[in-house]
């Protein structure tokens, strides 16, 4: 297995792609940084990129890669090595180059400016948002044949992630205003990465205003560690569950 | 050292008008101080003293020497001061009964004016230092500290009722229901006191006329700090941080008129200022940091103004509940607006509108809130910002500072 994810960190490495992701990170980290001193307000811009940035690069890139990267996959597949070991080299190998350019990208203008927790904060709901997508574009490339398609897919995912389902919570939100609606909106929540992400992120920069509300159970969600722990928690799953699907639709697939 | 001389020189001083009395070695603090004639001083050596109530009704000093303990023994109030002219000095004052119909206090005072209570320690006291009708009474350098797992089961730290001219300056108070509590309290001063961690309000503030408050910390109250029914308050150089929770605000007025808030530092509040039936008051150089919302201001006040103040990293600068507006905004600064400076006079070109769409919706919707800081969100503020149709057009700062003002 390590010497498949070497032969893919290769490969990974020639496109530049990942350079230029870098690069791109980098700089805008940089420029922020500069344009600015303070850093909590830093931090709030850098989070506005990387919840709309991260999962799209991480879902469209995964999939272009896969598509690439399926004769070789075949070849593979045509030796005595088992799916699984392929398919989790696959995942290893993309899921960490991404999480490098990220967290270079993102945490090296941190370390060489300085920064505060929201700033780890930041760094750990990045890494996790480019996990959750890039077992999100498995799936989305196992389930089609079609390299187009897949990457329709991977775009609808991101579209309906980053904006439509904000809208469609705001609309229930509306709709039951009369009701009591503290642990539908969690549970709503957790339906969505990037609003999982985006929890973690708030609870760093705005939990002075979020311990506004009456409800109890707000309360202990946001002020104890538990709103924390969910987030983590669930954004695990996001990652875990659709790469197991993917990993069983990989497994019987005729290729 | 420093404290043995200065007991000697009151004692020389208090000699040229009075005796001296001591108490201890078989002579009780009850009686020292009824063998003592007006205008002496009781001198209180060091020791644990558990003899009930102390009642004083002449005019007296009565001195600790190196914090004698008075103890209450979770039952009795301990001093009790009806007279003019008494002086409370140097003694740790623990465990006193807690008792909501007499309100037994540390020290209480009742129509004496002229008290002064300094250098004391209140420990595990119901009432702290509580003072009724009694004119021109000084409380200084005082450290009052108690708890409770209940409000009902605590009094207030500083507790002044139809009081004129006190001075409160220099105190700690902590765990209490109310920090400092006035009402009916005219012409006086509080000043750099720090009150946290009081189960109410940091400061609680009703029917009290004409007085200041500066240089005070007011930090993690349940409540906050709460300014009511009250006209001519100077609010000065205060710092109000980390009162969180729903009815928690690091200033509420209510009903104030004519006063002035100058100088303060509001940091990590869930609302700085909320703001009901205030009129005519001035708000001039604040600091609004990392607060959830900077300022609730209400449709009921008006003729406000908000001069020269900085807004920082909060999640809403300003909410309101209705569409008039008559309060003016002017030279503040702001950092999140986004215009120009083209004549470069340090004051932006085109004004900033401080209620965010989204700011409106959360007042409608809490939960709301859980979507804060989303793609979407920042999409409906961008269109409302364009075209306002839901936020108050007329709520505006003309004159928005490019650059924050130094404010110390």
């Amino acid at each position: 297995m390590p010497r498949i994810i070497k032969y893919i960190l290769y490969d990974i490495l020639r496109t530049r792609f990942i350079l230029f992701y870098t690069l791109f990170l980098l700089l805008s980290a940089v420029g922020m940084y500069q344009l600015d001193s303070d850093t909590s307000k830093v931090v709030l811009s850098m989070m506005n990129i990387v919840l709309i940035v991260v999962p799209l690069v991480s879902i469209v890139f995964t999939t272009i890669h896969f598509y690439n990267s399926y004769e070789f996959i075949e070849l593979m597949l045509a030796q005595p090595v088992n799916r699984t070991v392929v398919f989790l080299s696959q995942y290893l190998s993309v899921a960490l180059s991404l999480l490098l350019a990220y967290t270079v990208g993102i945490g090296l203008p941190m370390v060489f400016y300085g920064t505060e927790a929201s700033g780890l904060t930041l760094i750990l709901s990045g890494a996790m948002l480019t996990l959750v997508f890039v077992s999100l574009a498995f799936l989305s490339a196992v389930l089609t044949r079609d390299k187009a398609k897949a990457i329709g897919v991977a775009l609808l995912f991101w579209f309906y992630f980053s904006l439509i389902f904000d809208a469609f919570v705001l609309w229930i939100l509306y709709s039951f205003s009369d009701y009591p609606l503290e642990k539908v909106t969690v549970a709503l929540i957790a339906l969505n990465p990037v609003d999982l992400a985006r929890i973690l992120m708030i609870l760093q920069l705005d939990v002075s205003a979020l311990m506004g509300y009456t409800g109890a159970f707000f309360k202990d969600f946001f002020g104890g560690g538990m709103g924390f722990a969910f987030a983590t928690g669930v954004l695990l799953l996001w990652v875990a569950v659709p790469l197991g699907l993917a990993m069983r639709v990989f497994k019987r697939k005729d290729l | 050292m420093m404290r043995w001389t200065a007991v000697m020189l009151m004692l020389g001083w208090q000699t040229a008008d009075g005796g001296v009395i001591r108490a201890g070695d078989g002579r009780s603090v009850v009686q020292a101080v009824e063998m003592a004639a007006a205008g002496d001083t009781v001198i209180v050596p060091q020791g644990t003293y558990a003899e009930g109530n102390i009642l004083i009704r002449k005019p007296l000093t009565v001195l600790g020497e190196n914090m004698p303990v008075m103890d209450g023994r979770m039952k009795d109030e301990i001093f009790t001061i009806a007279a003019e002219h008494v002086t409370i000095d140097g003694f740790r004052i623990i465990n006193t009964g807690r008792s909501s119909m007499e309100d037994l206090a540390g020290i209480k005072c009742l129509d004496a004016h002229h008290a002064v209570i300094r250098n004391n320690i209140f420990e595990n006291t119901f009432f702290g230092i509580h003072i009724s009708n009694s004119d021109h009474s000084t409380i200084s350098n005082n450290k009052l500290s108690s708890s409770a797992e209940f409000e009902y089961q605590l009094g207030n730290g500083i507790h002044l009722w139809k009081c004129k001219h006190a001075l409160i300056e220099g105190n700690e108070v902590t765990g209490h229901r109310d920090g400092i509590y006035f009402e009916f309290v005219t012409l006086s001063f509080i000043r750099k006191n720090i009150s946290q961690k009081n189960m109410r309000y940091g400061l609680h503030f009703m029917f009290s006329h004409d007085d200041a408050y500066e240089d005070n910390v007011f930090r993690n109250n349940g409540a906050g700090v709460s300014v009511m029914y009250t006209r001519h308050v100077k609010m000065h150089r205060n710092v109000f941080e980390d009162n969180w929770g729903s009815s928690s605000y690091g200033l509420l007025l209510k009903d104030i008129s004519d006063s002035e808030v100058i100088g303060n530092r509001f940091t990590g509040n869930t609302s700085g200022i909320y703001m009901e039936g205030t009129s005519r008051t001035v708000f001039d150089g604040n600091l609004f940091r990392q607060n959830g919302w900077a300022i609730k201001l209400m449709a009921s006040c008006d003729g406000n103004s908000f001069n020269r103040n900085n807004f920082s990293g909060n999640t809403f600068d300003i909410s309101t509940n209705g569409a008039l507006v008559l309060n003016s905004m002017s030279h503040n600064h702001w950092d999140k607006y986004e215009g120009y400076d083209l004549d470069r006079d340090g004051i932006g070109d085109i004004p900033f509108h401080p209620v965010s769409l989204f700011s409106v919706i959360s007042e409608h919707i809490p939960s709301a809130m859980l979507i804060w800081r989303s793609f979407l969100v920042f999409l409906l503020d961008r269109a409302e910002k364009v075209m306002p149709a839901v936020t108050p057009a007329n709520l505006k700062d003309d004159n928005p500072m490019m650059h924050a003002h130094d404010l110390g």
